[in-house]
C-alpha cells in the first residue's frame, strides 16, 4: 500500500497532459472523474478543509460556544507562543528541566515518546516471532493456530480493556494470582496500572491483541518468500541466522516497513486507553498524560478549539517529519522484488 | 538433513510450545467467562477459586454462619459452621450433628479455608445486571444501526471510488490516489477539531448524523483493497460489455460486482467489526445524548460505577465481545484475505 507513496513526483500531471487530450480521453476523463467525486467531494469536506481551517483556528481565539460563524478574533502567533512555553507540551528544552526534576510531572510529549520507544519494539517483534512460528514447518495445525492468534483482534476496545485490566487486578487478577504462585512475595507484586513504572508495561500488555492483525500481514510476507531461496541456502550450507538475515528478513522487509510507518504514526496519536483505564487524568504522577490525550482535553474538556488546533497541528508537523525521515531509510533497508502491480 | 526422530520431536516441541503460547494469549478470555458467573462474595474474598462458587453457610437460631473447614485433632478436617470469630480461637458447630454443641478451635480463624463449592447462581442476575444499568438491548441496537448505516455509505462510495480508479486512465489519477493513501497518516485531531464545530453550529451534535454521513464518501483503506481487487479482473469482460453498448456504470453492476463477491465481502465484514468496536467517534459526537450510545460508549461507563463489581464488568464484556466473534467465526476467511491485500500489496 505504501509504496504508492514512492511514485508521488511521477504523479503530479503537467498542465500539458490536460491540454492535449483527444476527445476519447476526455470522455474517459470526465467518466474517471464522476466515479471518483464522492471521495474527491468527501476529501475537500472532510480533509483538506478541514486542515486548513485548524491552521486558521491556530491564528484566533476560538472556544466551542463561539461556533465557526462568530467573527474571528486574530491572535497571531499567541498560541504558538503559549505552547512553546507550555511546560505540559514540553517542546521548549526550557521546560524539560521540570521534566527531569524529580517531583514534577512529565511532558505530554515526553510520555507519548517514552512509551513509544517502549511500545514500538514490541509491535513490531511480536508479531513477527508469532508469525514465523506459525509459518514453522514443524507446527501441526498452522491454520487453525493461526485464526485462533488472530481471533482476538476483533474483540471491541473497551471489552479488551477490561478483560485485560481484570487479568493485571492487583488482588483478584490471574496475573498477580500466577506471580504470587510462583513464589513472589504479596508485598513486592506489580501494582500495574497505579504503579508509575508499571503502567506504560501495563497498557502493552493491554495492547497485545493488536498483534494478530501484524501477524497476519507477516505470515502473507512469509508465505511469499520463493522456496528456491532457501534451497539456494541450504546447498550453501547457510545457518538458520544466516538463511533469517539474508533472505528472510530482506524479502519480507517492506511487510515490516508498512508495520513500523503505521504503528509510528499510531503511537503519535495513542491515547484511548489512558483515557479508559486511567479515566483520562494522568493518573498516576502524569506518567499518562499523553500528547493526543492532552490535546483532548484542551479541545473537549476546556472547549478551548484554537489551542487543540494549535496542538494538533504541530503534531501533525511531527507525523509528517517522521514518516518523511522513516521513509528516507527505506532504500537502505526495505527491499522490494522486481514487479510493481500497479 | 534432519532424522525422521528429530523431525518428529521438532514438530511436538514447536506444536507444545505454540499451544502454551496460545493457552496464555487466550486466558483473558477464560477468565471473563468465570469471572462474569461469580457472586460478589466470592469476589471479594481472598483464597476463593478462580471458577464460580458459593461458599456454604448454616441457619443457626435466625443467624447465618459461614462454614469453614476446620482441622480435627485427630489429622481430618471438617466442615463446621462458625459462631464466633477470633484471632486467637474461634468457636464452631458441627452442622450434622448439633448435639455435640460448641467446639474450640485454637489458631486465627483467617488461615481457615472455606469449602467452595461450584455454582452457578449468581451468573444470571450479573447477566441481569448488565441488561438494565445501562439498558443493554437499546445500546445494542444503536450500535447495530450505525454499523449498517455505514456499511451502506462505504460499500456505495468505496465501490464507485475504487473502479474509478480502477478502470480509468487519465491524469492526474495516480495523484489522487496518493492523496487518499496518505490520508492514513493524517492525526485525527487536525480534522476533527474544525469538523465538530462544523457540526456544532448546524446543530448535529448529540444524532447520529457526524457518524454516518463521512462514510458515504469513501475511504483509503476499503478503496485500496477494492482496487486492488479490481485490477485483478480481466479487461476483456468489461470491454466485450461495452462493445455491446454497456456504459461505464452498467459494467460496473453486471460485469464487476458478480466478480468481486470475496472482497466485497472482506470489506463488509471489516466494516462491521470497525463499527462495532468504535468508541472515540461516538464518544465525542455523542456524548450529550445518553439514549443514542453505542455498546462500546455505554460499556465504557462502567470502569467508574461498577469498579467493585468486576463481575458485572465481565458480564458486559462478554455481551458485547459475542457479536464480533460470532462473526469472525463464520466469516474468518474473508478476514485473513483483506488483511493480506492491503498489508502485503503495494
Amino acid at each position: 500500500m505504501l509504496e504508492q507513496l514512492s511514485n508521488f513526483r511521477d504523479s503530479i500531471p503537467s498542465l500539458r497532459a490536460f491540454r492535449n487530450l483527444p476527445p476519447n480521453a476526455r470522455r474517459e476523463m470526465r467518466n474517471g472523474l464522476l466515479f471518483l467525486s464522492p471521495w474527491i467531494f468527501g476529501f475537500m469536506v472532510f480533509t483538506f478543509i478541514p486542515i486548513i481551517a485548524s491552521l486558521f483556528f491556530s491564528f484566533i481565539d476560538l472556544s466551542i460556544t463561539d461556533g465557526i460563524l462568530s467573527t474571528p478574533k486574530f491572535v497571531g502567533f499567541d498560541n504558538y507562543i503559549k505552547m512553546i512555553n507550555d511546560p505540559m507540551v514540553g517542546v521548549n528544552p526550557r521546560t524539560w528541566i521540570t521534566f527531569f526534576a524529580p517531583s514534577s510531572t512529565p511532558s505530554a510529549m515526553g510520555v507519548t515518546i517514552t512509551f513509544g520507544l517502549m511500545a514500538l519494539p514490541v509491535g513490531i517483534f511480536l508479531p513477527l516471532s508469532l508469525a514465523l512460528l506459525m509459518n514453522s514447518p514443524y507446527l501441526k495445525g498452522q491454520m487453525v493456530f493461526r485464526s485462533l492468534f488472530y481471533m482476538p483482534y476483533i474483540v471491541p476496545f473497551v471489552a479488551a480493556i477490561y478483560l485485560w485490566g481484570g487479568m493485571l487486578n492487583t488482588e483478584s487478577g490471574w496475573i498477580n494470582r500466577a506471580l504470587i504462585f510462583l513464589g513472589m512475595a504479596k508485598e513486592n507484586v506489580p501494582q500495574w496500572a497505579n504503579d508509575v513504572n508499571w503502567v506504560y508495561p501495563t497498557y502493552i500488555i493491554m495492547g497485545i491483541w493488536g498483534a494478530g492483525n501484524a501477524m497476519l500481514i507477516m505470515i502473507a510476507g512469509l508465505q511469499g518468500v520463493p522456496t528456491e531461496l532457501y534451497d539456494a541456502a541450504k546447498v550453501d550450507g547457510a545457518n538458520p541466522w544466516q538463511t533469517f538475515w539474508n533472505i528472510t528478513f530482506p524479502m519480507i522487509s517492506p511487510v515490516i516497513f508498512y508495520n513500523l510507518v503505521l504503528s509510528i504514526v499510531g503511537l503519535f496519536q495513542y491515547f484511548t486507553t489512558p483515557l479508559v483505564v486511567n479515566s483520562g487524568t494522568g493518573r498516576p504522577g502524569g506518567a499518562t498524560m499523553f500528547y493526543n490525550l492532552y490535546l483532548y482535553k484542551n479541545f473537549y474538556a476546556y472547549q478551548d478549539m484554537s489551542y487543540g488546533a494549535t496542538l494538533a497541528w504541530f503534531l501533525f508537523v511531527i507525523i509528517m517529519v517522521i514518516t518523511f525521515l522513516v521513509f528516507s531509510t527505506a532504500k537502505y533497508w526495505v527491499y522490494y522484488a522486481g514487479d510493481s502491480r500497479s | 538433513m534432519k532424522t525422521p526422530i528429530a523431525k518428529r520431536l521438532s514438530t511436538i516441541f514447536v506444536t507444545a510450545l505454540t499451544l502454551a503460547i496460545l493457552f496464555l494469549y487466550l486466558s483473558p478470555f477464560a477468565f471473563m467467562v468465570l469471572t462474569s458467573m461469580k457472586t460478589q462474595d466470592q469476589i471479594s474474598e481472598i483464597g476463593a477459586p478462580i471458577w464460580p462458587a458459593e461458599a456454604p453457610t448454616f441457619e443457626y437460631n435466625g443467624q447465618k454462619l459461614d462454614v469453614f473447614t476446620v482441622p480435627m485433632p485427630d489429622g481430618t478436617t471438617k466442615d463446621l459452621a462458625m459462631l464466633k470469630k477470633g484471632q486467637k480461637m474461634s468457636t464452631f458447630i458441627d452442622p450434622e450433628n448439633l448435639t455435640a454443641g460448641e467446639i474450640v478451635w485454637e489458631g486465627s480463624w483467617r488461615n481457615l479455608q472455606r469449602p467452595w463449592i461450584f455454582s452457578l447462581a449468581s451468573a444470571k442476575s450479573n447477566y441481569t445486571e448488565v441488561i438494565t444499568a445501562i439498558d443493554f438491548p437499546r445500546k445494542m441496537w444503536n450500535t447495530f444501526f450505525y454499523a449498517i448505516m455505514t456499511e451502506i455509505g462505504v460499500l456505495i462510495s468505496c465501490t464507485l471510488v475504487a473502479f474509478g480508479f480502477s478502470r480509468f486512465r487519465f491524469p492526474g489519477r495516480d495523484f489522487m490516489f496518493i492523496l487518499l493513501i496518505s490520508t492514513i497518516f493524517l492525526p485525527g485531531f487536525v480534522t476533527l477539531i474544525p469538523t465538530f464545530t462544523f457540526f456544532q453550529t448546524i446543530g448535529w451534535i448529540g444524532t447520529w448524523l457526524p457518524l454516518i454521513v463521512p462514510s458515504f464518501f469513501a475511504n483509503a483503506y476499503d478503496v485500496f483493497l477494492l482496487r486492488q481487487y479490481f485490477m485483478t479482473l480481466p479487461r476483456e469482460l468489461d470491454e466485450a460489455a461495452m462493445i455491446d453498448g454497456a456504459g461505464p456504470l452498467r459494467v460496473l453492476w453486471s460485469v464487476i460486482i458478480p466478480q468481486s463477491y470475496p472482497a466485497l465481502m472482506a470489506i463488509t465484514v471489516f466494516h462491521i467489526v470497525f463499527a462495532w468496536n468504535d468508541y472515540f467517534g461516538p464518544l465525542v459526537y455523542l456524548s450529550s445524548n445518553r439514549a443514542n450510545w453505542p455498546i462500546s460508549v455505554a460499556l465504557s461507563t462502567f470502569n467508574g460505577i461498577y469498579g467493585q463489581k468486576p463481575q458485572v464488568i465481565q458480564a458486559g464484556a462478554l455481551m458485547t465481545l459475542i457479536a464480533p466473534l460470532l462473526l469472525f467465526i463464520v466469516a474468518q476467511r474473508f478476514f485473513v484475505q483483506g488483511i493480506v491485500v492491503t498489508g502485503v500489496e503495494k
